[in-house]
């Protein structure tokens, strides 16, 4: 009964663990590599148009939470200008006001976009019905004509807002076609006549701007696109205005659905718009770091990213301390290797960290033999433990000291890199050593300081993978799973590999065993 | 045989128990840890012992302070012989055996002379904690040295062999006798080198021995036969095991127990987390004869009266 209360509980905090990192990890989009990169789109919309006298009141459509990306960063240049946000129905405008402009005037807009292929996450309500306009003839005629040709060729409302493209983007073939594109030059105004004529067969439609994210370091300009509404799905479907395409291309950004123009310079019909669009790459976790912050303050907030720099390096380094003690708790009761202390393997690792793999287990060795020298010609003088403790602290500064003065005069500066945590786990060990050695023998202690020295080198070389260390440091609800196994290993009751050898003869004796019989 | 899978299949059958599951299934579960200091400090057990009419070694002095130390040269004056021994010590740790004097020194067991400030150092030692579990500050124990039954001189390389019993919930399950050697120093302490020989719990007779991972039939030192060795007082040795459960409370302890000439058996100390070697000796594993109380355990038969106790386990755990 027990047993299963264990099992639930570590599968419950395992749970928890995997489902937390698999959240970060595929929605929120954090690195599970140090060295990932994500792309970055720098889109930017400059506003140029010649002041005139008196205020000068310039509105452009913003994008608002475009589906399929994420705006982490913006920003808005305007020298002098006083600025506001008008937000509207899933649209937004900013509005700059300068009551004393002059000369040539540019405005800027910055938007910093990732790509999420987030999908939009409101439903758009359905649209006033469509008013047919009135129209003088030839035109009534000819855009009649026109519409009737396209209904042959259409099964649905967006085939035939479809069709209806396609046919004005061929005006040489048609008279009718010809005569209602005659003042229509761009493409801007062909979806707005193809607005129109979908409004005569009570066909609501509307035109939408979105900005091609495909070539970097252009000069883009904004793509139309005609949306129709269909009634039955209650969606609007987009067609391209340049061919008639269905659907929204996912490299488009969508800059806004509102009706409005989407640049508005009161009384400047000359004002001009430019867009340029530039492509970066950028340190993954920094771009998961910003978008979080951009949806939600607290949940960056309260996690290690916002800690100052110098104590997310220590947590760097304290978070894979559990890594190097689960190592040794199933190297300990596992496999049954035997070590100084409980934890002495995992800070020994620790003090490697500072001194790297090699130069550390040559000073480790050189400084801990020559310590247990002097400790066993300090135990000859006959001193009381916790003075003779001190001694080799003393003396264990001191041949660390050496060991740099000599090692810098010959040129090798890892023997420099010494910190302060090391001595004190060097005393340590010294102590336990010469302890183990004169009352259990040489051999014993050798064994567990061979132990303890294997055990801490493996912990070492599991704590300094890179990428483990990044992932636990950007996951650190890892450390949960790590926390439900070790819960399972403390129910641990099966032979240690250690055992089967120390009772090897046992499976080999001859006598063959009989259990109590029962009764 | 090598394949680790077949070993461990076969240690199964036997009915081996690991020291994991040692500790998950027996120490963990029987032992309370409040009862932990009533075999941890052998200050507590003796007296324990002495209030429940158990025979222990008779406690002579007790350094607490490192200047009665001092004092303790003029307590042991009278004393040809004695024991100092820590009192949180484990595996026979820092116990040192006095059998007699020459001048101001004094010759420990193994025949070495001991210098009067040699042994005033090794005591401060045992009050600093160097001997003693996790390394508290201690106190040192003085009693009665054990005049070892003659029986075993053939089979021990001096020191004292000591009879250790497993009980559990009161039953004597599994005993050995363990001899020390000349590797061990004279100390009765297998993985410094003693040997455990596996005691038949019905009959009191030795059946096989254990010398580091060797099985063997004769002492290494002295070639006499270790096999077939009828214990003295084997009856009174399994009720003092049995009873040990009441004096102490714990589950599944290991009771060592010394026969001396003239007292008959003496109890050394208690251990709240025996050895495993005890199988090694026997040959035979300790789970199945565990289980065999468990059954009872869970069948709410259990006795309370040691005599009864001693006799299912006679009736119950041969070694074979």
């Amino acid at each position: 009964m027990k047993k299963t209360q264990l099992y639930l509980l570590a599968l419950v905090i395992a749970a928890i663990g995997l489902g937390a990192f698999y959240y970060k990890w595929r929605v929120l989009n954090f690195p599970i590599r140090a060295t990932e990169q994500t792309e970055l789109w720098e889109v930017q919309a400059r506003v140029q148009f010649q002041a005139r006298k008196g205020p000068n009141k310039v509105t452009l459509q913003i994008p608002r939470d475009p589906p399929g990306y994420d705006v982490i960063d913006e920003k808005f240049v305007a020298r002098n200008y006083g600025m506001n946000i008008v937000p509207g129905k899933r649209t937004r405008a900013v509005q700059w006001q300068y009551r004393s402009a002059r000369g040539n005037q540019a405005l800027y807009y910055r938007a910093t976009v990732y790509r999420d292929q987030h999908p939009a996450d409101y439903i758009d309500p359905p649209p006033l019905p469509a008013k047919p306009g009135v129209y003088e003839e030839p035109y009534l005629t000819a855009r009649t004509t026109v519409l009737e040709s396209v209904r042959e060729r259409s099964v649905d409302s967006a085939s035939f807002a479809g069709e209806l493209i396609r046919s004005l983007a061929e005006p040489a073939g048609d008279g009718n076609v010809a005569l209602l594109m005659e003042r229509v030059k761009s493409l801007e105004q062909r979806a707005h006549l193809a607005k129109s004529l979908l409004a005569d067969r009570q066909i609501s439609a509307r035109v939408i701007h979105g900005l091609p994210l495909t070539q970097t370091d252009a000069t883009v300009s904004l793509m139309p696109f005609l949306q129709v509404w269909d009634g039955e799905a209650q969606r609007w479907d987009t067609i391209s205005a340049d061919n008639g395409v269905e659907g929204w291309p996912e490299e488009m950004f969508l800059w806004s659905i509102s009706q409005k123009p989407v640049l508005e310079v009161e009384g400047n019909p000359r004002a001009r718009l430019e867009f340029a669009v530039q492509s970066t790459l950028d340190d993954a976790l920094e771009v998961a770091k910003a978008r979080l912050e951009a949806k939600d303050k607290n949940l960056v907030a309260y996690s290690l990213l916002n800690l100052p720099l110098q104590t997310q390096d220590v947590y760097r380094i304290l978070l894979m301390m559990p890594i190097g003690a689960f190592l040794m708790l199933l190297l300990r009761n596992v496999v049954g290797i035997k070590t100084f202390g409980t934890f002495m393997p995992v800070l020994v690792a620790l003090a490697f960290r500072e001194t790297r793999l090699l130069p550390g287990v040559i000073l480790f060795l050189t400084v801990v033999s020559l310590g247990l020298l002097v400790r066993f010609y300090l135990e000859r003088l006959r001193l009381l433990l916790v003075p003779r403790l001190t001694a080799v602290l003393i003396l264990v500064v001191f041949l660390m000291a050496m060991v740099s003065v000599v090692s810098n005069k010959l040129g090798i500066d890892q023997g420099l890199s010494i910190a302060l945590f090391p001595i004190v786990i060097m005393t340590m060990t010294i102590e336990r050593m010469s302890i183990a050695w004169e009352e259990r023998g040489a051999a014993f202690a050798l064994k567990e300081g061979i132990g303890t020295l294997i055990v801490a080198i493996l912990a070492y070389l599991v704590m300094s993978v890179d990428w483990l260390e990044h992932v636990i440091f950007v996951f650190p609800e890892l450390l949960l799973v790590l926390f439900a196994l070790t819960l399972l290993i403390g129910r641990y009751s099966g032979y240690r590999i250690s055992e089967l050898f120390r009772f090897r003869a046992l499976a080999t004796d001859p006598v063959e065993p009989v259990p109590p019989k029962a009764g | 045989m090598l394949n680790p899978f077949r070993i461990a299949k076969r240690l199964r059958a036997i009915g081996l128990t690991g020291i994991g599951q040692r500790n998950a299934e027996f120490v963990l579960m029987y032992n309370q840890r409040r009862n932990y200091p009533r075999v941890d400090d052998k200050l507590i057990t003796k007296k324990l012992a002495l209030a429940a009419g158990l025979p222990v070694p008779q406690l002579y002095a007790v350094v607490r302070e490192e200047h009665e130390i001092e004092e303790l040269h003029e307590k042991l004056r009278g004393r040809e012989s004695f024991v100092v021994k820590p009192a949180h010590g484990s595996g026979g740790d820092g116990i040192l055996v006095i059998t007699g004097r020459r001048g101001d020194r004094y010759r420990r067991s193994n025949g070495a002379l001991l210098a009067r400030e040699e042994f005033d150092h090794h005591i401060s030692n045992m009050l600093s904690g160097l001997f003693s579990l996790g390394g508290q500050p201690d106190h040192a124990l003085v009693e009665y040295c054990v005049q070892f039954d003659p029986i075993f001189d053939n089979v021990s390389y001096k020191g004292v062999p000591d009879i250790r019993i497993i009980s559990f919930l009161g039953y004597p399950v599994m005993s050995m006798i363990r001899l020390p050697t000349r590797m061990s120093d004279g100390k009765a302490n297998l993985h410094q080198g003693a040997i455990g020989v596996g005691i038949d719990i019905p009959t009191g007779i030795t059946r096989r021995g254990v010398w580091g991972r060797e099985i063997i039939r004769e002492h290494p030192d002295t070639e006499s036969t270790i096999v077939g060795l009828e214990i003295p007082h084997w009856d009174e040795l399994l009720m003092i095991a049995a009873r040990c459960y009441e004096l102490v409370e714990l589950g599944y302890v290991g009771v060592d127990i010394v026969l001396d000439k003239d007292l008959g058996p003496l109890i050394l100390e208690l251990n709240a987390r025996p050895g495993l070697a005890i199988q090694m000796a026997n040959g035979n594993g300790l789970l199945h004869r565990l289980r065999r109380v468990q059954e009872l355990e869970q069948q709410g038969t259990l006795s309370r009266d040691p005599a009864e106790r001693v006799a299912f386990s006679k009736a119950n755990f041969p070694t074979l």
